[in-house]
């Protein structure tokens, strides 16, 4: 048991640390408000190599593991989860999927690009009546003999309209159920590609979320992942790694939070002292780091057991769901405890409020971790 | 040109710093460390010349004992090429100065670049201290630096204005607040790179303090704001006088 990190792992944690408190603070105000992609920021930290994380040099990723990127996600979601959010999709669900599952053709093609963060990437899974129930896909990938024919929409995109690539989720043999869904990169400027409005969010809302619409797109079938029908296991593989990351963004939410609570209870005095001072807050406090750090802990095991090469689907749901809950709790009594300064923007806590909520929702809601960890735990499956 | 940058590992500029019991030492559990700020500002600079192609090597010195690695590593990790410690603790400026000037006679360069002060115990004395011991020249207050045909074109800060100086080489460099506006965040590229990056290590000089540190106090804890409505300028001018003692 070692719960030392390495040099290399605190370099990643300081370097992510100094961009988000240095540069990424300075806007997130205004992002927030007007609904602003964080273009700048997303550059930068591409430039940095956050984009393609964990991807091999190889593919010109920068190499490192799930822990760092479990270091580097908290940092940069204590300041701004909307900028983290594209981090995390591009990462552990578009940069991974292809580069676990992509044929070397594949990878030469679109993870090259994604990997140095020159493109981004969307994973385009939810449909209007298929969220949770991934199983429904009403969007058709029609096999044609050389190329398949994509008609459907999707909802919900995270990067959805500043994607280059798409990883499209359809089903191509409805007889067959999820046996028969596939999943197809797609270039975004494909004819037939048409992106709906942003959409206007409670939080998270300087990520770019959109529907997107395919009417007769056509899609080479070298562009298919993996073998006829493989793209509902595929689904699941990659959403059990991109758990890490929201869970890992969830945590950076709560620590945030609470790192803003303690300073300020410090600070601000009623009755004469500190309000950290009244028991009533210092347990609030209390109560707030003890689950932080459960939450920190899980989404470090999780991580862990990704990097060993062990099984890590059941960690991985325990991470998300507790992080996420954590998330929610945490950022609503920070709000508390800044009183009517947590009610306003400039005390930042509202925002963290207002976007720990998506991670309750989006990526497998809690619901869904929890039928994750019970079949797991009843063995039912 | 070869640029050596001398930089120190201090605490976190946010550290609450606490005294050991006698308050003649600090109490460094808990402490994050990092790159003087200042100092990292010079690494920046020479970082952005050694990219604009007028700088060919870049050698961080530092002298502390083997816990201050990650610091350096991290100045490997921002794109300096190759780290010397001088394996001493430090006991005073004088004995820093002396450390890094034993060390530094047996290396090639061109320029010495110091931070102005270190953030923690703030003695101004270390580049001025280096370049006598070095025999070199040295120019202090420096704000910019520009390397034209292998020549430092360098902007001091003097009263009421700027001033440009030339500087017969090997010359030391005292830098400050404008030498570089951004700190330089290390890539993954560059953290990567660092594990192989060469760091010397090389035997320190002991030296007897020159100073005694007799006592230490913490600053006292600032009063609380009071906020006075604008239009009440009666209540404003008579706490200046009565509370704040100002007028």
């Amino acid at each position: 048991m070692n719960f030392e990190f390495t040099g290399e792992q605190l370099m990643i944690q300081q370097a992510a640390r100094d961009y988000a408190q240095r540069e990424l603070i300075q806007d997130v105000i205004e992002r927030d408000t007007h609904s602003i992609y964080p273009e700048r920021h997303v550059k930068a930290l591409a430039e940095l190599g956050f984009m393609g994380m964990m991807v091999s040099p190889e593919y010109d990723g920068s190499g490192m593991d799930t822990v760092s990127y479990v270091l580097a996600m908290e940092e940069l979601s204590k300041v701004d989860a909307s900028t983290s959010v594209i981090m995390s999709v591009n990462n552990s669900l578009v940069c991974y999927g292809i580069e676990e599952f992509g044929t070397a053709e594949q990878k030469e093609k679109y993870l090259r690009p994604l990997a140095r963060g020159e493109k981004m990437g969307a994973f385009l899974l939810s449909e209007p009546e298929a969220g949770s129930d991934a199983t429904s896909q009403k969007t058709t990938a029609e096999d044609k003999g050389d190329y398949y024919l994509l008609n459907g929409t999707k909802n919900w995109i995270t990067n959805g309209n500043t994607a280059k690539t798409y990883l499209v989720i359809a089903q191509t043999h409805p007889e067959k159920g999820h046996r028969g869904i596939n999943v197809l990169l797609v270039d975004r400027n494909s004819p037939g590609i048409s992106v709906g409005p942003h959409e206007d969010k409670m939080g998270m809302r300087s990520s770019d979320t959109h529907s997107v619409m395919f009417t007769d797109v056509i899609v080479p079938k070298e562009n298919r992942i993996g073998e006829d029908g493989f793209g509902f296991k595929f689904a699941m593989k990659t959403l059990e790694g991109g758990r890490i990351g929201i869970a890992a963004q969830a945590l950076g939410l709560a620590s945030g939070a609470l790192e803003r609570s303690v300073k300020y209870a410090l600070e601000r005095k009623t009755f004469g002292k500190e309000i950290a001072k009244h028991q009533a807050i210092a347990f609030k406090l209390a109560e707030m780091a003890v689950k932080v750090e459960n939450a920190r802990h899980l989404c470090l095991k999780a991580a862990w057991l990704k990097d060993q090469g062990k099984p890590y689907g059941y960690a991985s749901a325990m991470a998300k769901y507790y992080a996420a809950e954590t998330a929610m709790e945490v950022t609503t009594q920070a709000v508390q405890i800044h009183g009517g300064y947590g009610y306003v923007k400039e005390y930042h806590v509202e925002r963290m409020m207002r976007d720990a909520k998506l991670t309750q929702i989006y990526e497998g809601t809690s619901e869904i971790q929890q039928i994750v960890i019970s079949r797991e735990l009843l063995h039912l499956h | 040109m070869n640029i050596i940058v001398c930089i120190s590992n201090v605490p976190d500029t946010t550290t609450r710093i606490k005294y050991k019991p006698g308050n003649k030492d600090v109490d460094y559990t808990g402490v994050q460390w990092i790159i003087n700020p200042w100092d990292e500002l010079a690494l920046t600079r020479a970082i952005e010349l050694k990219e604009a192609g007028t700088v060919k090597k870049i050698t961080v010195i530092t002298v502390a004992k083997a816990d201050a690695e990650p610091t350096i590593r991290k100045a490997l990790a921002s794109g300096a090429d190759e780290a010397i410690r001088v394996d001493a603790s430090p006991v005073d400026a004088w004995n820093t100065a002396l450390n890094l000037a034993e060390a530094l006679k047996n290396e090639q360069f061109d320029l010495v670049i110091c931070g102005v002060e270190s953030s923690d115990y703030n003695n101004w004395s270390v580049g001025g201290m280096l370049a006598e011991m070095l025999r070199i020249p040295s120019v202090s207050a420096v704000t910019s630096l520009q390397i034209e045909n292998s020549k430092p074109i360098i902007t001091r800060e003097v009263d009421g204005g700027r001033q440009q100086v030339s500087i017969k080489l090997p010359g030391l460099l005292i830098v400050q607040k404008g030498i570089a506006i951004v700190p330089r965040i290390p890539s993954m590229r560059g953290i990567m790179s660092a594990r192989t990056k060469p760091l010397k290590v090389v035997t320190g000089v002991s030296g007897e303090s020159l100073i005694e540190i007799v006592d230490y106090e913490a600053p006292p804890q600032k009063s609380s704001c009071k906020i006075i409505d604008s239009e009440n300028l009666e209540m404003l001018a008579e706490l200046l006088h009565t509370e704040a003692r100002v007028i």
